[in-house]
């Protein structure tokens, strides 16, 4: 069984994202901030991550350069899922080092294809 | 939305009169749905009232709008990924051999709707420019719906459509953001031609394809109608064209015309032609068969 860590601080989101997730087969974590996130990976680095932009403590994009340092973390496919939907935040998540991108309001469709399309379905 | 057999009939007449597509009874909870713009737009609140109105002489496009509104535009992008690979990997490679003297390439999403399949297509050879450097490919669209011909003509797709299927490198490389939405690039654009068209329509043009696209719409069809559109695909395609129909969609028992290829599902051949081009395995290169 894959796994996913969602990070994000909307208690809907992270709801709506793992009510998803469970039904393709993850197994599924959360962090309402950046660096509780990060706390996870250090502790077990899951398959995947679904990260908000922005959020309290440390951003989406300050969460992946940190996590792509830690070891074994350039392994996480990571999937940004944010309301931050124009070109230059797209552009900017990937040169942070994100996988895939993934714009609100989004449903199950859109992310299972992003999850095929990084190969974690 | 309960609607009497009698005006059922009349709509479902209507469709399959102008499009050659059934309105089977299992397909009645989408009437309401379907209609509720035109419903709005005519102040009428039910399907029996609608019938009323399209009998008035006086009633104009209302006919056209309400077929409009019943068609089933759904599409993605590379909807049934698998399809897409088979053709990255075989299909258009065993195209290129074909036709390296002539390197033309003819290609009809036929029932393309709001044009994702043919843009999909597109995205495949602008993303090997060296394989396909001096090609001609002509890619061409055609539905029956005048609305989604116009929408894929403009090449505009909201955030909804352009994150259905496509992955963001592709959307970063081939999309812009405008104001109206995600714009196709122009490079895309130059090789897609869109025009409404009717399956069932007759050509009129000399123009035949190596490859047709034709996923997801005959399932719509009565025999006789399918019948027809096997036909009219057939006229259109070379002799050693190939038809790819969607997913559970076969030609078996439906026409002679065509016949499946051996090993790829929802790939077909002209029955008249010889099988020279066997795809025996997708992980496996070609097999030749001469004779």
């Amino acid at each position: 069984m894959k796994s996913c860590l969602i990070v994000d601080d909307s208690r809907v989101i992270r709801r709506v994202s793992r009510h998803i997730l469970e039904s393709l087969d993850f197994a599924v974590e959360e962090a309402e901030d950046g660096q509780l996130g990060i706390d996870h990976c250090k502790a077990a680095m899951p398959d995947v991550v679904l990260l908000d932009w922005n959020m309290p403590v440390m951003t989406g994009i300050e969460f992946v350069a940190k996590l792509r340092t830690l070891p074994g973390g350039n392994v996480p496919k990571v999937i940004f899922c944010t309301t931050e939907n124009d070109m230059a935040h797209i552009r900017e998540a990937i040169s942070a080092g994100a996988d895939e991108y993934v714009m609100k309001p989004f449903d199950h469709e859109t992310l299972q294809i992003k999850l095929q399309l990084v190969g974690m379905v | 939305m309960e609607v009497s057999e009698v005006s059922f009939r009349i709509i479902a007449d209507l469709l399959e009169a102008r499009t050659g597509q059934q309105l089977t009874r299992n397909r009645q909870w989408r009437i309401g749905t379907a209609l509720a713009g035109v419903f709005r737009e005519h102040g009428i609140s039910n399907v029996d009232q609608l019938v009323c109105l399209l009998a008035d002489p006086a009633s104009g496009s209302l006919a056209q709008q309400v077929v409009e509104a019943l068609l089933n535009n759904e599409t993605y992008f590379y909807r049934d990924r698998s399809v897409f690979e088979l053709l990255d990997r075989r299909i258009l490679p065993a195209l290129a051999e074909k036709r390296a003297r002539s390197k033309r390439l003819s290609i009809w999403s036929a029932g393309c709707s709001t044009g994702q399949e043919a843009l999909s297509l597109a995205m495949i050879f602008a993303g090997q420019p060296n394989k396909w450097d001096g090609w001609n490919i002509d890619i061409v669209g055609t539905d029956i719906s005048e609305q989604a011909v116009k929408a894929a003509q403009q090449g505009v797709y909201t955030q909804f459509e352009i994150q259905r299927g496509l992955g963001v490198g592709q959307m970063i490389s081939h999309f812009k953001e405008t104001d109206r939405g995600w714009q196709a690039s122009d490079k895309l654009k130059r090789m897609i031609r869109f025009k409404q068209k009717s399956i069932l329509e007759p050509s009129t043009s000399i123009q035949r394809f190596d490859l047709v696209l034709c996923r997801n719409v005959l399932l719509y069809f009565g025999p006789r109608a399918r019948m027809q559109a096997f036909d009219r695909l057939a006229e259109q395609m070379c002799d050693d064209g190939w038809l790819m129909l969607g997913a559970g969609e076969t030609t078996v028992g439906r026409t002679d015309i065509f016949r499946p290829t051996a090993g790829n599902q929802g790939l077909f051949i002209r029955s008249s032609a010889a099988d020279t081009m066997h795809i025996a395995d997708p992980s496996t290169p070609f097999v030749r068969r001469r004779g």
